[in-house]
């Protein structure tokens, strides 16, 4: 089954505290955003290594959302990135959409 | 302890942030976005511990702490395990964190950082109560003065008139008796666990019945000593 965004790690840490919820929430839609463009600038210009590193940064958002499944693509397309080569790209667009889908949803 | 927090995304820093606002002897004082502004900041202020991103863009993790001449306390925080082998290689790492952080690792992690912190106190006011406790000594080993660290040894043990040095580096034999060899070692460090057996407490793998295992030897614990070992030992 795919796995779905949630923000158990994030009530894990806020426990309760709905000012800082708002904080890191706030500061990973900004980030995430500013990452995934990142990467679609450099997918175009067919720059792996750079594209490995935005890769890494947003797995860290896949990871805090719940998205285990899809961190395990994302660590796989990180590696694939570093060799020189785009499997998984089309499943890690998938999972970009799903996270911004869901971000725009809170 | 004052900390400072040095991680290139901004998700992070806000995370170690909160998880250390839980702390009352925590006390962040500044957040990094890379290290060059980091190592620009220490180069003017102290700090006691440092919560380091390894992975970052143009100057790693790693490289941070090859620029620090003293290093203080620092847990690595990181989305990859496989840079944890490299954490041994320095003595100023106490812990490698996966991210994302979860809040009972990171209790664990300042658990550790607490132990380190409070036995670096105790080093150094050991140091300043007794200006004749030192990092080394001297042993005297066919008429040549020979240097032993004290921090390299693991085990002492008394035979005969003569005792027995095992240290990382070599194992020296020294006409000498433990009561004058336990004088020379710290406390904290040191302790004896059989009337022929000192050892160094934070070298212990692990143990079992009366026994324990130092490195790769296995020294018997007397029933007398067995209760101060215990207590000395960081038990979960």
């Amino acid at each position: 089954m795919e796995d779905q965004p949630n923000l158990n790690y994030i009530n894990s840490l806020s426990e309760g505290d709905k000012s800082f919820e708002m904080k890191i929430l706030g500061i990973i839609k900004k980030e995430f955003k500013e990452e995934k463009n990142t990467y679609y600038n450099n997918m175009k210009n067919d720059n792996f290594k750079l594209c490995a590193e935005n890769v890494h940064k947003i797995k860290h958002k896949i990871s805090i959302l719940g998205l285990e499944k899809s961190y395990e693509i994302a660590e796989r397309y990180e590696n694939n990135l570093r060799e020189g080569n785009y499997e998984l790209q089309n499943r890690f667009s998938d999972i970009l959409n799903k996270v911004t889908n869901y971000l725009n949803k809170l | 302890m004052n900390c400072i927090i040095i991680d290139d995304e901004a998700t992070s820093r806000t995370i170690i942030g909160e998880l250390c606002s839980n702390y009352n002897n925590l006390n962040v004082v500044e957040v990094f976005s890379n290290a060059i502004e980091a190592i620009k900041y220490l180069n003017h202020n102290e700090t006691d511990l440092i919560f380091l991103d390894i992975h970052m863009p143009d100057f790693n993790g790693f490289d941070f702490i090859r620029t620090l001449k003293n290093p203080p306390i620092i847990i690595l925080t990181t989305a990859d395990a496989d840079f944890a082998i490299n954490a041994f290689e320095y003595d100023c790492i106490v812990d490698y964190i996966v991210k994302p952080i979860k809040p009972k690792r990171f209790s664990k992690s300042i658990q550790k950082v607490e132990a380190k912190f409070n036995e670096e106190i105790s080093r150094a006011t050991s140091k300043k109560n007794n200006p004749s406790a030192n990092d080394d000594f001297y042993v005297n080993i066919n008429k040549r003065l020979i240097k032993i660290d004290i921090q390299s040894i693991y085990l002492v043990e008394a035979k005969g008139d003569y005792i027995f040095l095992k240290t990382d580096n070599k194992n020296y034999t020294v006409h000498s008796t433990l009561k004058k060899i336990e004088e020379k070692l710290p406390d904290h460090m040191f302790l004896k666990i059989h009337r022929s057996y000192i050892i160094n407490i934070n070298r212990i793998i692990d143990i079992e019945d009366n026994s324990v295992l130092i490195e790769k030897d296995i020294v018997p614990v007397s029933r007398s000593n067995r209760p101060e070992l215990m207590k000395r030992l960081n038990l979960l």
